[in-house]
């Protein structure tokens, strides 16, 4: 285990990589908060927006007991053979993790029976079977080691799935690849990551109380990416908008965004959706400026028109 | 320490095995498989090696030249990569999960590029931590694998694709780092400079103190390379006597702080005798250039000079 933030990650992008390709199921809580530059070291996304396609699992957390129940199912979920890749647990930076909340613990006897013991087929300090951690690995066969990994990447969606259940066993609390919060009967639809979900939810419950159908999708599994189950989750709304924490500065949208929306066309579902850039280096993320995207959303399904699905909310002045 | 170097060689098996692709005449090889020669039979080693000629050379996949555990991770991180191993390993026997009687060795290699410019903060963190293993810099004075481009390593006025001797400049333009003096001053219980000199009777004995002191250890060997330093492959072993009569590479180890100077030549040769044979120096022998053997000459001698005194002091 280790554990990492903002430019602490970005120095060992280099490790990131090599630690997943090498098949070690590290696991390591990543407190998000902004990437250098300038120095900022408040919270948002972009420190594992830089790292999404590193081979990582990638666990995202509304809260400080979500961050520690995470924590405790990544080692299962990392360690099992059909996956052993490294995993990260991310919450959002001062927001969840300079905040006290109460959280139920389990007793340490109990937690430390749930995680196991980590017993790998093979390793590096075994004598009895010297091996090569980290070859020159050429033409003839990285691709074929890449392959291995993308496979153990879409073998972990089952694993976490079952480890999820065994946990719901154990605590009563539920999780699964992400949360659907009123989105069963919802016309409009946000999805998002980290603590930007819990206030979501008020603002839900605010609208659900004047008669807006409003919902929200919350991702928590971001790698694996569940793109067909969102897909599906998602087919019966009639706009979306997907906020992400972290400027893709590609000229066409956030990372969260296009993962959704080209998850929905290669499942054959069309539905306006539109993208927000939010809360970068710590800007506050209020009600209001989520009651903001879900009118937004109102007058999208007036129209059924999206004239720009590239948004800011937030930002002071656009100069 | 006794021993007999040709049974050694004739009759403990190497670890370090043929089959790998380094050049013809360069100085890694032989070096690497002297030192692993001094792990006791019977004791495991874990090899932790830097990016570079080495890694790339022999341990090709599906293919390695190690007959012990070995890992590679990138450029800069060998020597913390080992460190991480054997904190792990210290855990496993804390635990119970290694047996008592079992006997793992910690090695690291890296060139210079990975040793005195790259992984330098690497390496001094592994050594202040006090890890129990052996760190060994097989110093060629260039990033070779890549190259030859100039590093902290390389003398000055050598000729490299990155320092190149011409009209405008003479070469690299500036001094060598003291590596071995710096990870003296991080007042390790063993710290040598040696080469695969003669017998090797050098090399092996500090080999076997360095892998056998306990806690943090540094060889720096020197490893002349036919391909950067321009010598014909057959003359590896010449190079590195000359480098030594010369005191360009003085042979030396400090114990607990204390300087022994391991070989003096009992005649000091001029450092051009070190530096004709090697086509990196050539322009230093044209006519107009001889303030550049001069220049070369008072820095070996006062280096030589520094080391004679904190071997006196010593005393």
């Amino acid at each position: 285990m280790t554990a990492t933030s903002s430019n602490g990650l970005a120095l060992m992008w280099e490790m990131i990589q090599i630690a997943s390709s090498l098949r070690l199921p590290i696991v390591m809580p990543l407190v998000n908060r902004a990437i250098s530059g300038p120095l900022n070291i408040h919270c948002d996304h972009s420190d594992a927006m830089a790292i999404r396609d590193s081979g990582w699992i990638m666990l995202f957390s509304e809260n400080n007991q979500e961050a520690y129940d995470n924590l405790l199912m990544a080692h299962r979920i990392g360690e099992h053979e059909d996956v052993m890749l490294p995993v990260t647990v991310c919450q959002d930076g001062f927001i969840t993790s300079h905040s006290i909340e109460n959280i139920e613990l389990l007793e340490d006897d109990v937690a430390k029976k749930f995680v196991g013991e980590y017993t790998p087929k093979h390793y590096l300090l075994n004598s009895k079977e010297p091996i090569s951690v980290g070859p020159m690995d050429l033409q003839a066969y990285l691709f074929e080691h890449k392959y291995q990994e993308a496979n153990a990447m879409r073998n972990a969606k089952n694993v976490i799935l079952e480890v999820s259940k065994d946990f719901e066993k154990l605590t009563g609390r539920t999780y699964s690849l992400f949360e659907k919060y009123k989105l069963e009967d919802a016309e409009i639809a946000i999805v998002c990551m980290n603590s930007t979900a819990g206030t979501t939810k008020v603002v839900v419950d605010e609208l659900r109380n004047k008669g807006i159908k409003a919902g929200l999708l919350k991702i928590r599994v971001y790698r694996p990416f569940p793109a067909e189950e969102i897909a599906k989750a998602l087919s019966n709304v009639k706009a979306i908008a997907v906020l992400d924490r972290a400027d893709s500065l590609n000229a066409c949208g956030g990372a969260l965004f296009t993962d959704v929306t080209s998850g929905m066309f290669v499942n054959n579902s069309y539905i306006p959706t539109v993208n927000y850039i939010y809360g970068i280096g710590g800007r506050d993320t209020t009600a209001k400026d989520i009651e903001g995207v879900y009118n937004d959303l109102i007058e999208i399904v007036k129209t059924g028109k999206v004239d720009n699905p590239y948004r800011y909310f937030g930002l002071k002045n656009r100069s | 320490m006794a021993y007999n170097l040709k049974e050694i060689v004739a009759n403990k098996p190497p670890i370090f095995v043929s089959g790998h692709r380094m050049c013809a005449g360069c100085g890694a090889p032989v070096v690497a498989r002297m030192i692993m020669r001094a792990l006791r039979e019977g004791d495991h080693a874990v090899v932790s090696n830097a990016t570079g000629c080495m890694e790339v050379s022999t341990c090709i996949y599906p293919y390695n030249s190690w007959d012990c555990s070995y890992i590679h991770t990138a450029f800069e991180c060998a020597a913390a990569t080992c460190s991480g191993a054997e904190a792990a390993y210290k855990a496993l026997k804390r635990k119970g999960k290694i047996q008592e009687d079992e006997h793992t060795k910690f090695i690291t290699f890296g060139g210079d590029g990975g040793t005195y410019d790259i992984g330098l903060q690497s390496l001094s963190g592994a050594m202040e931590r006090g890890h129990d293993m052996t760190y060994v810099c097989y110093d060629n004075g260039a990033y070779m694998n890549t190259g030859i481009q100039r590093s902290s390593a390389t003398p000055k006025f050598a000729d490299t694709t990155t320092s190149p001797a011409g009209e405008v400049i003479p070469g690299k333009m500036q001094v060598r780092k003291d590596l071995t003096q710096i990870m003296a001053s991080h007042h390790l219980p063993y710290v040598a400079q040696t080469a695969a000199m003669a017998n090797f009777k050098d090399l092996y004995e500090k080999s076997e103190k360095a892998i056998y002191t306990e806690g943090p250890t540094f060889l720096n060997v020197f490893s002349p390379c036919p391909r950067g330093w321009g010598y014909p492959t057959d003359e590896l072993m010449k190079i590195n006597k000359l480098a030594v009569d010369t005191c360009y590479w003085p042979l030396y180890e400090v114990v607990d702080g204390k300087y022994k100077i391991t070989y003096k030549p009992a005649k000091k040769l001029p450092i051009e005798e070190f530096l004709r044979p090697q086509r990196r120096f050539k322009h230093m022998f044209k006519a107009g250039n001889e303030w550049m053997i001069e220049e070369f000459q008072k820095e070996v001698d006062k280096r030589w000079e520094e080391l004679l005194r904190l071997e006196g002091l010593s005393e």
